[in-house]
Order: C-alpha cells, then structure tokens, then sequence
C-alpha cells in the first residue's frame, strides 16, 4: 500500500444564504488556496464530489471544472455523493503508484431549492419516494428507533454550535430556543478542497503531511425498514476496517446532521470520553451538503498538519439514516 | 452590481413522471397490493422481508420465490410526528410517520399513521391499513395506517307519538294563546305550574285554574357544555325559574346573557316567538332572558 497523505486544506466561509455567486465562483478561492499553498499548479488527478438535484441542473458539475484549468486535458473523475468518497477515490487512484499528488473537492449550495424535499429523491422510487418521506421525517423515524434523552441531544446541539460560532468558517448561528425536539442541519452554502499528495511528494510539500493511515467505507440495505436504526453496522464496520481502534484518538470529526447521529456514531467507531468530537461545530454548525463529509476529512487533517494532534478521525456519511459510512484515520 | 438581487424561479420536473420497470419482485408486492393483499418474501434463511426486495439485506443473497402473506395489521416500532405536513406528504393535517412490522412480517415497512394527535401514538401500537378506494398498484394504494379500533360510536334514535289529553292540553292551550296556565290546591295553598289535575301534596284535585305572568326568578341553573339542537349556542344555560305567583319552578332556557353571568335569584322574562309563528307547544317561548330588575333574595 502506498502511502498517501493530505498536504493542503480549504474550504470557504460558508454561508447560511445564497450569495449570488455561482458554483465555479464557489469554488476557485478555495482551488487557488491548496495552490498557493502546495506550490502545484498541475494534479495528477482530479476528482470531485456535488450532486446535481442541489442546482436542479444536470451536469453541473462540468462547468464547476472551469474553475480549475482544465486544458490541456487534465485527468478527472466525479462523484455524485459527498466529495469525501471523491477523495477515496483519488486515494484509490494514487495507489496505482504512475502519479503523486491529486486535487480533489467539493460544493454544494443548500440554499437554492427546499434541501428537505430534495433529499426525498435520494430514496427508493418503489417504495419510499412516492410516500414524500422527507429529510427531517426520516431522520425522525431514527431518533424515534434510537429513544435518546432530550437534554443529551440538546446539549450535543449547544455544544456543537458554539463550536461553530468559533470557528470562522462555520455559520455564527444562536442557541436553539426552547425545547424544540429534532434540530435540522442549517441550509449550507459551501465549498472545500484538499491536496493528496504520495510518498516523497508529501513530505517535499509540507512538514507534517497528515498521513492517512487508514480509509474504508461500507453500506447498508437503504431500505429503512431492513436494519436496526438505533445503530451503525457499517460505520462500525468501516471504522474496524480502517482501524480506528488501534490507537487513541485525540479528535474525531463525525459527519452528523442530527444530534442523535453523533450517538449512533460514538457507539460506532468505538469512541471513548477522550476524544474531542467535532471541535470545528460539525454539520450541526455548517452543512454545506456535498462537501460536508469532506470537510470532516480536512477538518480532522488541518490539526496534523498544525502540529496541534498526532491522530485523528474523520467520517462521512451518505444515504437516508447514515446508511453509506467512510471512515478516515489520519496520523502524524 | 445591482442593489435588488437577480433571481430568477427555476423548475425541475420530468412532465408525466419516470416510467420505471419494477422487477419480479417489487412488481409482485405491487400487484397484491392492487388486490388489497399484503406480501412479503422469504429470504433462504427463512425470514420474511416487508417490502420485498431482490436479495437478502443480511447475506446479500438472492430471496426465494416464496410470497407470504402478512399484515394486514402491524405494530409500530418507531415513529415521528409530522406537525405541518408538506405538500408531497400523503395527509394533510398532522400525522406520524412509522415503522410497522406488519403481523407475519420480520422486516418493518414505512407508512403514514392517521392518529387523532401525538397523544395517540405510542411505539407497540397496532396499526391497520386505510386502503385507497381504486387501488393501481402503488405504494400510495395504501392510504395511510390507522390505529386499531378500541371503541365504537354507536347512534341511538327512537321516535315516538306523543298525545296530550287532560291537563297538559290545558296548559298547552294557553301556551298557544301566549299564556301561562297553572293551578292552585285549595287544601294546600299551592299553585303548580304546569297545570295539573291533582296536587302532589295531598292528592286533592285541583280546580282552580289560573293564570301566571310570564317573569319570575332563577332558583338554580346549569351550564351546559354538549351541544343539543333546541340550545341557541354552546355553553348553554338550563335553570328552574320561579314564576311570579308560582309555588313550584320550571325548567327553562336562559339566554340573552353570557353563560357565567346567570346567577340565583336573577330575574327573567319570557321571550316568545312571533304570535304568528305560535302553536300548542313550549317551542313558543325560545327561552328566558334577565330582565335588568334587581336580584331577589331567595328563601
């Protein structure tokens, strides 16, 4: 196995609004940044994560590619999911050992449609579409399966948005008022990019590569009746692949949108009261939908290469009820 | 730039919806749901899946050709409550989304519960479907899950013929002619009102008609919370009301005033309907109202 490190991570200063810029003005700032700040202007490979329904358009993803200099042709893939499996697949690539750096990200802006019913196509158009199953009542469905206590899901809220409110690229959003049960990730409008860099190349780039000393992801049936959704078998499963158990872990950056996730989550990758969970807010802070997963990974990459942690853990999720889990293990 | 944003409405839609081929086996769930029947697969491992699918979720098998029927009841295992529903959802009021692991079934299905309120839903709860009334083959054939039936309303009606002879045709008479008639025993002093032929007291038989003014004073009265067809609204207030000269009170209406102001000793009037709108019956006084007078210290 080569060995693969994240050497460089952007994202924008995410908005809670539409600010009227369009998708590849979303994201040259941050393509400019891993430039300026690796020093390479080529990639050996490109990938990127969006999902075409955010902008109701199809293909949107290719005029996204303007923002990055793509003639003479470069060599680029797309995923149609978080870009956090863009990165599993450009880490994928690096391992065929013929090239050394790779440039991958990813956008989303929430804010153009209703993100609540657009989430609904991403179910199964027999028996779960048609019904108009929506984000929040789904999500409902697990907290429901799970029966966790108020006031910890409460406090997992408060926590994570003041969190968000200190970091500056999260949104500055209050303490939400009352009792008010299920709350929804905010609408995200967003972008991130990180750089992967191989072997020599990683550590030429930068003095603390972020080496991603384990990757996996695994899925489960999409059909919300076929599992137990108090838990996470495939998370769990990811986690064990990746090996996040072999040692400890200073901060891990879950891609939770609802606070019963992070619960679902903790008890999957086997995380005990030492570890920091989402120290940048999380999703509950800035859900920027197609890059959130990614900036977990970057998120959880940006303290190795500060030099602040040794070992961090990143995951991202995918599909109705973290049904598609990717976990990260990153080291020092 | 501009100081209004630019923004500009923009739809996506595929005009007559996707046309979509369902397989073996979700075209066979599909089918027994347009027969109002509810299946499920079995697995090689002998579970039942609910909906069917092509493979087994826990082995990644393919499932027999085995169909079971299941349901139609269920049990809900998780649930959410939908407070304001979105246009997409199948209610349009309030209603709770749920995993229903229907009778015979090892997997759950998702549906809509029609619950009264949130009150009403509780996980174990038993659950039967709504069927849509011309079902095609689709998900939507079911309308929604209802609650299991607990109780019944049941109607009670009776009719019935009423003649009235002797005395109560006397006072009905004076009813008609806008009058009260009641009537007084010699042996006890008293006068009744209805008018009645013999004295509850003694058992002497009352000859003495006589006529009584239509105002008297509130004894006791009740707020009445139930609708019924002859009150003027809800709450409406029934009371004994004393009339002047009279012995013993009658039940009444009390209207023209709010519910809470009615009070013993209130003073009151009748209020009839139009002379041309009387007959022999009590429907010729809508109801009491106050007169405005002072209160009368009952005894």
């Amino acid at each position: 196995m080569r060995e693969v490190a994240i050497v460089a991570f952007a994202q924008t200063r995410h908005t809670g609004h539409d600010t009227g810029l369009s998708e590849p003005e979303l994201i040259l700032p941050v393509i400019n940044e891993v430039k300026e700040r690796t020093g390479l202007r080529r990639f050996g490979f490109t990938c990127s994560g969006s999902c075409d329904y955010l902008a109701g358009a199809p293909f949107s993803f290719v005029s996204a590619l303007d923002a990055l200099g793509a003639w003479p042709p470069i060599s680029e893939s797309h995923v149609e999911m978080d870009a956090a499996w863009a990165l599993y697949e450009a880490w994928v690539r690096l391992q065929h050992g013929d090239l050394d750096s790779a440039l991958v990200y990813g956008f989303g802006k929430s804010s153009l449609g209703d993100l609540r019913t657009i989430m609904t196509l991403q179910l199964d158009p027999y028996y779960l579409a048609p019904l108009g199953l929506d984000q929040l009542s789904y999500a409902g469905l697990q907290a429901s399966a799970l029966g966790a206590e108020r006031e910890e899901l409460a406090e997992i809220v408060r926590r994570s948005r003041a969190d968000g409110r200190a970091n500056p690229y999260a949104l500055d959003l209050p303490d939400p008022e009352g009792d008010d049960g299920l709350v929804a990730p905010p609408v995200t409008d967003g972008a991130a990019a990180v750089v992967l860099a191989a072997g020599d190349l990683a550590t030429r780039l930068t003095s603390s590569p972020a080496w991603i000393s384990g990757l996996a992801h695994r899925i489960e049936p999409h059909y919300l009746g076929m599992r137990d959704l108090a838990r996470s078998a495939s998370a769990a499963d990811a986690a064990r692949a990746a090996g996040v158990g072999k040692g400890p872990v200073e901060v891990a950056e879950l891609h939770a949108q609802f606070a019963h996730e992070e619960i679902i989550l903790r008890e999957a990758l086997e995380l005990t009261g030492d570890t920091v969970i989402n120290p940048s807010g999380g999703p509950l802070a800035a859900n920027p939908v197609m890059a959130t997963g990614l900036i977990r990974i970057g998120e959880a990459a940006q303290r190795i290469l500060d030099g602040r942690n040794h070992r961090t853990v990143a995951h991202a999720a995918g599909g109705p009820c973290l049904q598609h889990n990717l976990v990260t293990v990153l080291e020092g | 730039m501009p100081s209004d944003p630019l923004v500009a409405q923009h739809v996506l839609e595929f005009p007559g919806g996707y046309t979509r081929t369902t397989g073996p086996v979700v075209g066979r769930f599909l089918s027994e749901l347009r027969a109002r029947r509810l299946v499920g697969v079995r697995t090689a491992e002998g579970r039942v899946l609910v909906p069917p699918l092509e493979y087994d979720p826990a082995t990644g098998e393919p499932v027999t050709g085995e169909y079971v029927e299941v349901g139609p009841a269920g049990t809900v295992t998780a649930w959410t409550w939908v407070a304001e529903p979105l246009a997409a959802h199948p209610l349009d009021g309030p209603f709770a989304w749920a995993l229903i692991e229907l009778d015979g079934a090892d997997t759950a299905l998702v549906h809509a519960v029609a619950a009264e309120n949130v009150k009403a839903m509780e996980t174990g709860m038993r659950v039967w479907p709504v069927w849509r009334d011309r079902p095609t083959g689709h998900i939507t054939d079911i309308e929604h899950f209802a609650p299991e039936v607990t109780k019944i309303v049941s109607p009670v009606r009776a009719e019935y013929r009423l003649q009235a002879g002797g005395s109560l045709r006397v006072f009905l008479e004076g009813v008609a002619r806008g009058v009260l008639l009641g009537g007084r025993c010699e042996r006890c002093a008293k006068v009744y009102v209805p008018y009645r032929a013999s004295c509850p007291e003694c058992g002497g038989i009352i000859a003495d008609t006589r006529e009584l003014p239509d105002t008297g004073t509130i004894t006791t009265f009740a707020i009445n919370n139930l609708p019924d067809p002859r009150a003027p609204e809800v709450p409406f207030v029934s009371a004994y009301i004393l009339l002047d000269g009279a012995d013993i009170p009658m039940i009444a209406l009390v209207a023209d005033v709010p519910a809470h102001e009615v009070r013993q000793g209130m003073r009151v009037k009748a209020v009839w309907v139009p002379e041309s709108e009387r007959t022999a019956s009590m429907a010729n006084i809508r109801w009491f109202a106050p007169t405005g007078e002072p209160d009368v210290e009952l005894s």
